[in-house]
């Protein structure tokens, strides 16, 4: 396969990805928005964040208010990781990696295109805004869809999967860190009306409020939820899960090699360091610096893969 | 709009359906107006999703456009495509014999057939193709001949296209998208398939590789990228030959070979389908601010280790000048008399034939020698007053650079409208490919088809739609 295809599928798949993560965001912010008013401007400003278009975003509005934020997130042009700018950047490697891709999935990353650029592409009033959230995700899941559905196991397969999480792996670890003040375990504050406005908006932001209560039978608390979203095998969007898969997806790549490629080594060091251990030694090491170093260690992974296949040179 | 001519009109005439169209007639009077404008409305769709579009250049809004797609199909009898397809067959051998000699011995201009300043003053002919033979002497490995027709009996060779003809996607998607829509028809009508393009272009470059090669020769198809307006045919092409496209940043020269980056590093090709114009081909040979090329290809293929097909320099057989002297190309190289017609084109670089043009300009064609896709051309007939003087002034100032031709009365083929039938203009463009082991023509085509009442220009450029073509069994 070309170097420039593997990288195409892969940055293709990180868009997509992109898309659902920040129309899951915007959901959560919306919902809390609207049921908890009097903590609105922090909540957006906190959604924003999470997407790391803080300068972005300061740099063109003045407020943290639910139109200019939900507008900038989904719509914006000038917004490189806005929905709408995902999409095309989605459908432009879909269209360069053409021939990589079967018949199913290009109609329906293409089609998503044409729904989602004329969806965003007009304004979307607040009453048509949960609308317009279940479409992006409705479209997301059918090309999801296609790609289990019909694509070969293959290597195409796989930097299609290395895309999706890493970019996933990006996605939750911002979303607890941006949160992590009132995940750490202060005894005083469990119970607290901030800390469970703060819990369902954690688990919402990556659409696990119900799945939470299904695997841990547990009461909000935010041992139960640092150890779920990090630590929990069986949950899709957790780190040791995306950690998980792309050593999988790496080690396909490399079933043939003599010597494992740096990348795959550095995803089984980072996997490591997710399996075989408990949430309190991650609250020692310090939450928030934990975090920090999977993120970084995440986007080196995903610098030395392109590399490692030749993406770019 | 032309008053006063008379049209050919393929399907109707006067007592009824020509032959060709007598089973497809009498299918259309049994069906119903409504459910044929919901296909219509269907194929557009279907187009629209697969991503079958295309840019138009120097339109600001980069909005993709779809070429429209008529539902009528325009049908050819066997008798009539086997003499096309003859006349095709000759004309491609002229051409690459032509090609052959006047890179390399030239006799054709020391017999004085061909003017030696139409060659040596023309940008289209590359000195660095000069005492080279490409790979099996092939230089046109895939001509696209365009052919009007204006009677019965009459067809016309409008233009060669040599060079990197497209066109070819849509003559295979519009037989799909009829066979998905109409599969009775095709059961009822024995038409020719087309579908074995892919892979006859396949075996067609595979077997134009370098002698060097050894084993299964690598294809490779080169875009310029999705930006460029034939991007959907080269990943079609690619993407049905089973071979990979490539961009010119993918590939560089490896121990004296071009090879394509992987993801387990360089790999050998042997034949590049460059759909990349001569220009932009090697920053080092031709354009230096080419980013579209590959640096050293041009040595690498003087030194016989690649293929590029189209061959560089093909494209003077393009020419609109050359083009007049096709007649006599093809008796000075095959002996024989040319099968197909060629329009009656006149030089306006020839004096009297330019005061001649400038005097009829209201009833002739003007073209650039150079100029295609209908872009920088006058249909006189059709022109305004001022349109007329302006052009005078024009081709006043650059004689050399202009041919004129009469206006053809083309012939027209019913397209569908929610009123019924209505005539529209057409052309054809037929797919011959070239190797060692012969010419292969695909019975079919592109049929284009001017869809303003009365337009004769059906360039999709030019709000121009398509076709599909069939050409019955015997």
């Amino acid at each position: 396969m070309l170097g420039k295809t593997a990288g195409g599928l892969y940055w293709m798949f990180r868009s997509l990805e992109r898309a659902e993560n920040t129309a899951r965001l915007v959901e959560a912010g919306f919902r809390i928005a609207l049921t908890r008013s009097t903590n609105a401007e922090a909540e957006w400003k906190s959604v924003i964040v999470t997407s790391a278009a803080r300068a972005a975003y300061e740099a063109k509005y003045q407020h943290y208010d639910s139109e200019s934020v939900v507008h900038f997130l989904l719509q914006d042009a000038d917004n490189p990781s806005s929905v709408l700018s995902v999409i095309k950047s989605a459908r432009d490697n879909a269209r360069l990696v053409r021939t990589a891709l079967t018949t199913e999935v290009w109609t329906s990353v293409n089609e998503t295109w044409m729904v989602l650029t004329k969806l965003l592409g007009a304004p979307i009033p607040q009453t048509e805004l949960p609308a317009a959230l279940a479409t992006i995700r409705a479209q997301s899941a059918v090309v999801r869809g296609a790609l289990h559905g019909t694509m070969l196991r293959n290597d195409i397969y796989d930097f299609c999967r290395l895309g999706t999480f890493i970019e996933r792996m990006d996605s939750t670890a911002r979303i607890i860190d941006v949160k992590y003040y009132s995940l750490l375990p202060a005894p005083s504050f469990v119970g607290s009306r901030l800390d469970n406005v703060q819990w369902e908006t954690i688990l919402r932001s990556v659409s696990a409020h119900r799945s939470f209560r299904w695997a841990v039978e547990d009461d909000f608390n935010a041992p139960a939820i640092t150890n779920f979203l990090i630590l929990d095998g069986r949950m899709p969007r957790s780190l040791r899960f995306c950690a998980s898969k792309i050593v999988e997806n790496l080690g396909y790549l490399g079933m043939n090699d003599d010597t494992p490629k740096p990348s795959l080594e550095m995803a089984e060091r980072l996997s490591g360091r997710l399996k075989d251990r408990d949430v309190a030694s991650i609250f020692e090491e310090g939450l928030h610096e934990f975090l920090l170093s999977v993120i970084e260690e995440n986007a080196k992974i995903g610098q030395q893969i392109e590399q490692d296949y030749r993406f770019n040179s | 709009m032309i008053k006063n001519m008379k049209f050919f009109d393929e399907m109707q005439s006067e007592s009824g359906h020509r032959d060709p169209y007598d089973a497809y007639g009498s299918w259309f009077a049994g069906q119903d107006n409504a459910r044929l404008a919901s296909k219509s409305q269907e194929a557009e769709a279907f187009f629209r999703r697969s991503g079958i579009t295309f840019n138009v250049y120097g339109q600001s809004d980069a909005e993709e456009r779809l070429i429209p797609f008529d539902l009528v199909p325009r049908i050819l009898s066997n008798r009539e495509w086997t003499k096309l397809s003859k006349g095709i067959d000759q004309r491609v051998r002229a051409i690459n014999a032509f090609l052959h000699d006047i890179y390399n011995r030239q006799e054709i201009l020391r017999a004085g057939v061909v003017p030696i300043e139409l060659i040596a003053q023309n940008e289209a002919f590359l000195p660095q193709m000069i005492g080279f033979s490409p790979p099996g002497d092939v230089y046109t490995h895939i001509v696209g001949t365009d052919i009007v027709r204006t009677g019965q009996d009459d067809f016309y060779v409008l233009e060669d296209n040599a060079r990197t003809p497209s066109g070819v996607s849509y003559m295979l998607e519009n037989r799909e998208t009829m066979l998905q829509m109409f599969p009775e028809l095709f059961s009822k009508i024995k038409v020719q398939p087309v579908g074995d393009y892919p892979k006859s272009l396949r075996r067609s470059l595979a077997a134009c590789a370098p002698s060097s090669c050894q084993g299964r020769p690598c294809v490779a198809v080169l875009t310029p990228g999705i930006h460029n307006s034939a991007y959907y045919e080269h990943s079609f092409l690619a993407d049905q030959m089973g071979v990979e496209l490539v961009e010119g940043h993918d590939l560089r020269v490896v121990d004296g070979h071009i090879a394509m980056r992987t993801t387990r590093g360089y790999k050998r090709i042997d034949v590049l389908y460059r759909r990349v114009d001569d220009d932009f081909l090697d920053p080092l040979t031709f354009n230096p601010s080419s980013m579209l090329g590959v640096p050293g290809i041009m040595d690498v293929y003087r030194a016989g280790n690649i293929t590029i097909a189209n061959a560089p320099g093909t494209g003077i057989a393009d020419d609109k000048a050359i083009y007049s002297y096709i007649p006599d190309i093809i008796e000075f190289y095959t002996g024989e008399r040319a099968i197909l017609k060629n329009v009656q084109t006149f030089r306006c670089s020839e004096p009297e034939t330019l005061a001649y043009v400038l005097d009829n300009l209201a009833d002739l064609v003007v073209k650039e020698v150079h100029g295609s896709g209908g872009y920088g051309m006058l249909v006189g007939p059709a022109a305004s007053k001022k349109e007329l003087s302006d052009f005078a002034t024009k081709l006043k100032s650059n004689a050399a650079n202009y041919i004129a031709q009469p206006t053809l009365s083309l012939s027209t083929v019913p397209i569908f409208t929610e009123s019924g039938l209505a005539p529209r203009h057409v052309d054809l463009r037929p797919f011959a490919l070239v190797s060692p082991e012969g010419v292969n023509i695909t019975p079919g085509g592109l049929t284009r088809v001017a869809l303003t009442e009365g337009s004769l220009v059906v360039n999709s450029s030019q709000g121009g739609g398509t076709k599909d073509t069939w050409i019955l069994e015997d």
